[in-house]
Parts: structure tokens; sequence; C-alpha cells
């Protein structure tokens, strides 16, 4: 209640104040419009005594200081007028301090002074002189501060900098710089005042109003770096030293962090570089309290940027020694401050650390004795709760990564890890992914085990279940993803040396087999893969010297292949494991390893009758049984029978008939091989063609029993195709009767049921029988024989 | 003129981690009237990414895809020509001609699809023209020993179309074209 009341009565004085400034105001500019001076002075001493008040917070303040000013540069023209008609600028210099009460007449001291200046009838830097004194008399802090502010204002452009019009033999640079510098040192002090002006309890408030008032301060820093007097010795020799005294001096918390703040921003980076001893001297010197590790952040932060756009300039940075005195800087504040929070500490290092890369890219070396310091401070603190410190953990440690574009130099840095290994599992998670993004975007080759080691060991958080308490559950589609891009990942590890090859993925192999059996299904095929790839890249068996000795082989890789495949179908992957055995199977038959493709098989089918019970997987299942098997031709007669046998026993047993006997027309195919006189069996592929048509016969009988109406004759089309099929490549069992009597079947069948799909398919196959008789030759001869 | 893309066997992420920059770089959305492809993606993010190419995906089950519901066959008109789509692990011996040319038939259609043996393949016969895309990120094949990556665009105008296979060889992706002629609009004989 209390504060409002407050806000209530200051807009009541405000609006007070400004009524009777703006009745002055009034009078004041009949004055002048009537050429009065002795009233025009009498109004204006009136109407600058509102500012005398103690009543307004800093920001009403300002409002009637912005009216004032107004007010008073109308003023200024006139008495610029006035000396231009006869009047003696000294007198009026002089009348204007008849004023009744200090600060109306120094303001009008200050406004005369600015036209004195203007006439130049004395040096600028005199008046100047005796203007920056004569403010003394004004210590109260807020009234003081805006009266000096208002001196800097209008004489901002009176200073007699280099090639400006005031520059004279009595007047230089160093005075103007003389002149700003003693101003801001005394708003300083004032500044600092108002922290110990009112009741303790009013401290929260009285902050906050300094806040608001330090660019009164600040302005003059910005008005010392505007000075083209002040070169690089100018700033070293005079100005820095004079501004850091000041700072340390006043042992202010809140100037001490805004001014070196402002001279970091103010400045140009070129000057830092080249007095960067003397500003990190005055850090430790500073108030404990003192937020010096933003500051040196954003010191950092502008060295860097500066080093980014500006690369001819980097050689000046290893010439001050800059890393090295940053990093010590850096070491004695952390020693400086015992309870430094871990955000701070790290935000340092992560400033410290894009320095380093920008600065000095080819020395890793530096990178990782920045790492190495940031380590030093984490450990004993144990796990860090502060979630911000995680992510900027997570900023320091993907900078190597965006600033190389090459993760094997990241993996180069020897504390990298370690450092990693202070986020929790979440954040290892997602630095993990920042890694292998970097690797999939740059198409990085990690190509030595060595490395691999490494890499699987920053990126662990996705391979393995880490110690975190089970109440953390990933979101599957998350986890998806990230076992996913895992997986893309393993083609980029990759030597083109077979051995080196073998050793990566034996690397993969060990940590993928302890990674939990959620992961399998997705880390084990790509590894699958990348063994396949490698067997097909070794070296003929009789262009190697060391033959099955060799450290990598054929065989070595297959029962690698078996080790990883057989952990799937706990996974429960049993399908995946299934047709990954086929394709061992396949590569093994490539290899002329007989046993070995046997293995595979016996695996597979063990999987089939175990695991395979879902009868839509049966038929794709048996489909790729088929297919693989049709294909090999490394088994012997007894080998090939066996498996032979129980595809044709599997194909038999389907639930549905039509599957039945599609399955079955299609192991016709496992006794009839092109290219293998050996596996030309035409008694057996006859055998399997009846068969079929028998499984179709009771099929239809079924459908007409169940349903009432026929079924569709469309299977006998198809056992009519293969019958075709076989008897173009001439096997003597499939004879032409047996072709012509499948087509009168199928001929009775097609009259009793009306199957639009089974009629064209019908009609095409009878129209591609006309065609091949067309053919001639052989061919056509064959075709010729068939009375349709 | 329609724009068909025929691609297939990605086998993402299992045996290539994506399509190869410089096809994805063709592959650009709104350009393709429809898009068939042979299966073995095999994963959601590939179909995502290839609905964003053209909304009009046509795809069939290959025996590693994750996803269970796409069909093991398809059949579909666009302007003159019917199109067949399958996997081809269901037509044994893989990659035999005559064998295709029987599903051709009992699909009845002009233009059969399939892939499987990660071979780029464009067969003529009497009753249509079966084409394999080949595999689109030249993944692993137990089939095939030397794979490079292939794709397919159709370009259907009328009673011809014209086949554009792309092939990336060596790092250069090499183009070549096959032409073929229906001869009527009739779809069955009499």
């Amino acid at each position: 209640m209390i504060a409002d009341g407050a806000g209530e009565d200051e807009e009541k004085w405000l609006a007070a104040g400004a009524a009777a400034f703006k009745q002055n105001a009034f009078y004041m500019q009949r004055a002048i419009d009537s050429n009065n001076l002795k009233d025009a002075l009498k109004y204006s001493a009136q109407m600058l005594s509102e500012l005398r008040t103690s009543k307004l917070s800093p920001h009403k303040y300002y409002d009637l200081y912005m009216r004032a000013f107004d007010e008073l540069r109308k003023l200024e023209i006139f008495f610029m007028e006035e000396t231009r008609r006869g009047c003696s600028v000294i007198e009026l210099y002089e009348l204007v301090q008849h004023a009744g009460n200090i600060l109306p007449r120094l303001y009008l001291l200050c406004t005369a002074g600015s036209v004195y200046i203007k006439t130049k009838e004395a040096p600028a830097k005199e008046i100047l002189k005796d203007l920056v004194e004569m403010c003394r008399g004004i210590q109260h802090p807020l009234r003081g501060l805006f009266l000096r502010s208002y001196l800097a204002q209008i004489s901002r452009d009176k200073l007699p900098d280099i090639g400006s019009e005031y520059e004279g033999d009595a007047d230089t640079v160093t005075d103007a710089v003389e002149f700003v510098l003693l101003n801001f040192t005394e708003m300083n002090k004032l500044w600092v005042r108002m922290q110990h002006q009112g009741p303790a309890r009013d401290k929260e408030k009285r902050e906050k109003e300094r806040s608001e008032l330090r660019d009164l301060v600040g302005k003059n820093l910005h008005v010392l770096s505007q000075l083209e007097g002040v070169d690089l010795d100018m700033y070293r020799d005079t100005v820095l030293p004079r501004v850091l005294e000041q700072i340390v001096n006043c042992r202010d918390e809140i100037a001490q962090y805004y001014l070196m703040d402002c001279i970091i921003q103010v400045f140009p980076d070129e000057y830092h570089l080249q007095t960067l001893d003397v500003l990190l001297g005055a850090c430790p010197q500073l108030q404990p309290s003192v937020d010096i590790m933003t500051v040196l952040s954003r010191l950092m932060e502008r060295l860097s940027s500066y080093a980014a756009l500006n690369t001819e300039v980097l050689p000046y940075f290893l010439q001050v020694e800059a890393f090295s005195k940053l990093n010590n800087a850096i070491g004695k504040v952390i020693e400086a401050q015992e309870d430094m929070p871990i955000l701070s500490a790290v935000t340092l290092y992560s400033s410290l650390l894009k320095f380093t890369l920008h600065v000095h890219p080819d020395r890793l070396d530096y990178a990782d004795q920045v790492l190495g310091s940031c380590i030093k401070q984490l450990s004993g603190k144990g796990k860090i709760h502060d979630t911000r410190a995680t992510k900027e953990l997570v900023t320091l440690l993907s900078a190597p990564l965006e600033k190389y574009n090459d993760v094997v130099i990241a993996l180069k840095l020897t504390n990298y890890p370690l450092v990693l290994d202070y986020l929790d599992s979440e954040n290892k998670r997602v630095m993990a992914t920042v890694i292998i993004r970097s690797i999939m975007k740059n198409k990085t080759i990690i190509a030595t085990a060595e490395k691999v080691e490494a890499l699987l060991e920053l990126i662990k958080g996705l391979i393995n279940d880490l110690d975190e308490p089970q109440g953390l559950e990933v979101d599957e589609d998350d986890f998806e993803e990230e076992q996913n891009s895992v997986a893309r990942l393993i083609h980029m590890l990759y030597s083109d040396d077979p051995e080196e090859m073998f050793k990566i993925i034996s690397v993969l192999k060990n940590h993928f087999l302890t990674g939990g059996p959620k992961r399998l299904k997705f880390t084990i095929p790509p590894l699958v893969v990348s063994a396949l790839k490698l067997i097909r890249r070794l070296p003929e068996e009789g262009d190697n010297p060391f033959g099955k000795e060799a450290s990598v082989s054929a065989t070595k890789i297959f029962q690698f292949l078996n080790q990883i495949i057989e952990a799937l179908p706990s996974a429960p992957s049993p399908d995946l494991a299934f047709r990954l055995y086929l394709q061992c199977a396949e590569a093994a038959n490539k290899c002329d390893e007989e046993p070995i493709a046997y293995e595979f098989f016996t695996q597979a089918y063990i999987l089939y009758e175990e695991e395979i019970s879902d009868s839509k997987a049966q038929v794709t299942a048996l489909q790729l049984i088929i297919g693989t098997l049709q294909r090999m031709h490394v088994f012997g007669v007894e080998n090939r029978d066996t498996l032979t046998h129980k595809a044709m026993g599997y194909s038999a047993k389907l639930l549905k008939k039509p599957d039945q006997c599609r399955a079955v027309y299609t192991c016709s195919h496992l006794f009839w091989l092109e290219d293998h006189e050996t596996i030309q069996d035409g008694e057996r592929v006859l055998r399997c063609l009846k068969r079929a048509l028998k499984i179709a016969n009771s099929a239809q009988q079924m459908t007409s029993a169940a349903r009432g109406s026929t079924g569709s004759v469309t299977l006998f089309i198809e056992i009519l195709n293969k019958y075709l099929y076989f008897y173009e490549k001439g096997i003597p069992q499939v004879t032409v009767e047996s072709v012509e009597s499948m087509i009168q079947l199928i001929k009775n069948e097609e009259s009793l049921t009306s199957d639009p799909s089974a009629e064209s398919f019908f009609a095409s196959t009878l129209r591609f029988m006309e065609f091949q008789k067309q053919k001639g030759g052989v061919v056509g001869d064959r075709y010729e024989q068939i009375k349709v | 003129m329609v724009l068909v893309l025929a691609l297939g066997d990605l086998h993402v992420p299992h045996r290539a981690a994506d399509l190869p920059p410089k096809f994805k770089s063709m592959l650009v959305p709104g350009k393709i009237q429809h898009i068939i492809c042979t299966g073995n993606l095999c994963i959601k993010e590939i179909h995502d990414y290839l609905k964003t190419i053209c909304p009009d995906l046509h795809i069939v089950r290959g025996e590693f895809d994750e996803d269970a519901r796409y069909s093991e066959t398809k059949t579909l008109t666009i302007g003159q020509f019917k199109l067949g789509l399958c996997h081809g692990h269901q037509v044994i011996p893989w990659g035999d001609l005559d064998s295709l040319a029987m599903l051709q038939r009992q699909l009845d259609v002009d233009i059969l699809v399939t892939g499987h043996t990660h071979q780029f393949t464009a067969y003529k016969h009497e009753g249509g023209v079966v084409i394999n895309p080949g595999s689109a990120t030249g993944a692993y094949s137990s089939i095939n020993q030397d794979v490079n990556p292939s794709f397919v665009l159709m370009d259907i105008d009328g009673l011809r179309v014209v086949v554009y296979v792309y092939e990336l060889i060596d790092g250069e992706v090499k183009v070549d074209k096959i032409d073929f002629k229906k001869a009527s609009t009739s779809t069955s004989a009499p």
C-alpha cells in the first residue's frame, strides 16, 4: 500500500513540477522573444529550480530533465544571438552565475560555457576544465549525475579532437581525454554513492534505480572510444589505466561489473588484444562478488568473433600469447572464487574453447588443455543438477565437432570422453546423436578399430543401458530413431584393409552383444552385412599366402556371423535371424563352403520349425527357403536331398490348401537347375507338379463342399504354366499329353465357373503359347505339337 | 505425359545409410505423378520420405520390410497402361524371366515391375515388359555381386512408354533409355 501511495504521490509531484516548469518556460520564452536577457535569466533560473527536487525517482527525474534540456537549447540559441548583438560572452558567463541556487546556476553556466566555446574567444580546454570543476558543487548523486550528463551532452561536439575545429596549439586531444576522464570519474563516484544512500531495507530499490542510470556513466566511455585521437597508444597509456584505476578503487560490485563489460563492448577488439595483460590483471582486484565469469566470457566471445572474421590478425594472437594469458587468468579467477557455480565455470571454459578453436585451430593440445581444466573443475562436485550447466556442457562438447567437421579429430582429444562422462544419461544420448549426425553429414569414415573403440565409448549412451534408475524410460519412437541412426553409422566404419576391417567388426560385435536385447534387431543386421561384404573382399584362397591360417579368412568370418546371429532369436527376433541365416548360406555357397552352408540351412530350418508359426509368415519363409535352396550348387547329393525333402515336407504342411499347392509346385524348381546337369531330375519335377495338381483338386472339392460354389480355377492355370515352363525345356517326363490334359481340365472347370481374372489369365497363357509357336525353331516345334 | 518413378530394395538402415546424394537432389517433389516401389525400404522413415516426393505412393512387401501391412502384389492403371507390382522374392527361380512372365500373365498387366535381385533389367516379350529398377541405394545382395545404385523413371504417353534408367557408376549418374510401344488399347484378347 505504501508503495502505491508513493507512486501516486510521485505522479502528483511530477505533475506539479512540470506545471511550474512549463509556466516559467513560457515566461522565459516571452523574455527571449523581447530580447530581455535579464528576464530570460530570471525565468530560466526559476524553471531550472524544479530540478532541485529530491522527490522523484530516476525515471521521473529523467522526464523533467529532458524538458529542461529542450528549453535550454532555446536559451543557448538566444545567448548566441546576444553575443552577436554585441553582448560580451565573458560578461554573459559572469551574469549567469548570479542565479540564486547552485543547481540552476550550474546548468546556466554550462549553457553559457557552450556558447563561450563556440565563440572561440578562449581555448576550449580552459572552459571545459572550469565547467567540470564547478560541477563538483553538486554532490547529490541523482542531481549530480544528470548535471554532469548535461555537461557531457553539450560538450560532445566541442571536444578538441584531432580534425575538430576546436583543435589548436593549446588544445589537443589529450585535453579532451582529460576532460572526459574527469567527468567520468566524478560521475562514477556519484553513482557509487547512491548505493549507500537511504535505509538498508530499500537496497533492492536503490540497486534497480542505479541500474537505470548506468548508461549515463557508460556514455563517457563511448565518447572516449569515438575520439579520433584515441589511438592504441593513447588507449594503452592513458585511457585504460585511468579507467581501470577508477573501477578498481570504487570497490562497488555493480559499477565494476557494468564498466568492465562496457570497456569490452565499446573499445575495438584490436585494442583488447594488445592490452590483454592489463585488462586481465585488473580482474583479480575486483570485488569477489562481481560476476567476472560473464565478463571474461564476453571478452573471449568478442575475441573469437574477431579472429573468425579477420583471419589476417591471427598472428597477433600468437604474438601476444593470448591463449596462455586467458587460460591463466581464468585459472586464477576460479581459484579465487571457492563457491563458483558450476554453470559459470562451464560457461567460462566453453568460451575459452570456442576462442581456442577459432584462433588456434591447429593446436589440438590447447583444446585438450581447456577440456582438462574443465574436468578439474567438475571433479569432486558429483552429479550436475543444474540443467543449464548440462546444456552448456553439451555446447562445449559440440564446438569441436562443428569447427572441424570431422569426428576423427575430436577423437584425438584425450579429455573429450572424460568430459562427456559428466553428462547425465539423457544428455549422453543427446551428445551421441550430435556426434552421429556430424559423421553422417560430413561422410566421415572411421577407419581403424582403435578409433571405432574410442567412438563407441563416446556414444555409449546409445549402445548400452547405462546405470540409470529404471524409472527413466525412453520414448519408443525416440529409441527406434536413435537405434536406426546407430545402424546407419555402422556403414561409415570401414577399412580397406581386410585385417583391420575384421578387427573393426569384432569391436562392434563385443559392444553390441552386451548392449541389451532391445538393441540387437537394429544393430546386428548392418553388422552382418558388413561382415558379408568383407568376405567378398577377401583375396581368393589361392592368392593368400597364409591360406586358412590367415588372421582373416572366410571361415573365421562365418564363425563370427554365427555368433552374432544366434543372439537374435531370443531377442526376440527369430524372423530376422532366419532371414540372415539364409543370406549367410548364399554367401557360403559362393565360397564353396559346403559344411558351413549346410549348418546355416540347419539353423534356418530349426527356426522355421520352432519359431515361425503364423501361417502368412510361413508362406514367405518357405518362399525364401526354396528360393535360396534353388540357387545352391555347393551341396553334395546327400545334403541336398535332406534339405529338399524337408522343404517339400514344410510345403505340404502349410495350413491353407492354395498355399500348399503353390509351395509344392515351386519345389519343382529344386529338381532342375539350368546350368548344373547333376541337378536335373525330370522324374521328381513331374512328381511335384502332379502332387500340386492333386492338392489343387482337393482344394476345389473343399470349396464346393463348404461354400456350395466351385472354387477358383486359377491354381490349375498356374500349374499349367509350370508344365509349359518345363515342357519348353525339353524334359522328357513332361509330355505333350500331360500338357494337353491340363488344358482340357482347365477348359472344363472354366465352363463351370465364371472368374474374369482366371479367364484373362488363361487367355494370356494361350496367347503366350501361340506366340511361342510363331517363334519357330526348336521352341516353335515343341509348341506346334500341342493341340489346344 | 505422366512420370512414374520406380525404385526399391533400399534396405535402409540395414544395408545402406541413405540414398546417394546425387539421387536425392534429382528426386524433387512435385515433378513426379506416381511412385511405385518394389519394397524392402525397410523403415517408416523412408516411406515418409518417398511420400514427400509424391503423395501417390504404391508399395508392395519385401521380405525385410518392417511394415507388415503392405500387400504381396498390386495392380494399377496409368493412362493406357496396366502396371503390376511385386517384390519378387515370391517368384522362384529368383530373377527368372520366364517365371516372372507367368506372374505378368496372371496379373494381366502390360508392365510388370519387380525387384529383389538388385539388378536393373528391362525385358520385352510378347506379353509386355518386365522391369527391375535395381536397388536405389546399391545395397548388398546375396544374389548379385556388383550392385550400382539405380532407379527407373517411366514416361507414359498414350500408347508409348519411355523407360529411363539412372545408374550411379563410379560417382557419376549415367542415364539410358528404352522405348516400348503397346499394340492397341484392347485389354484382353477375345
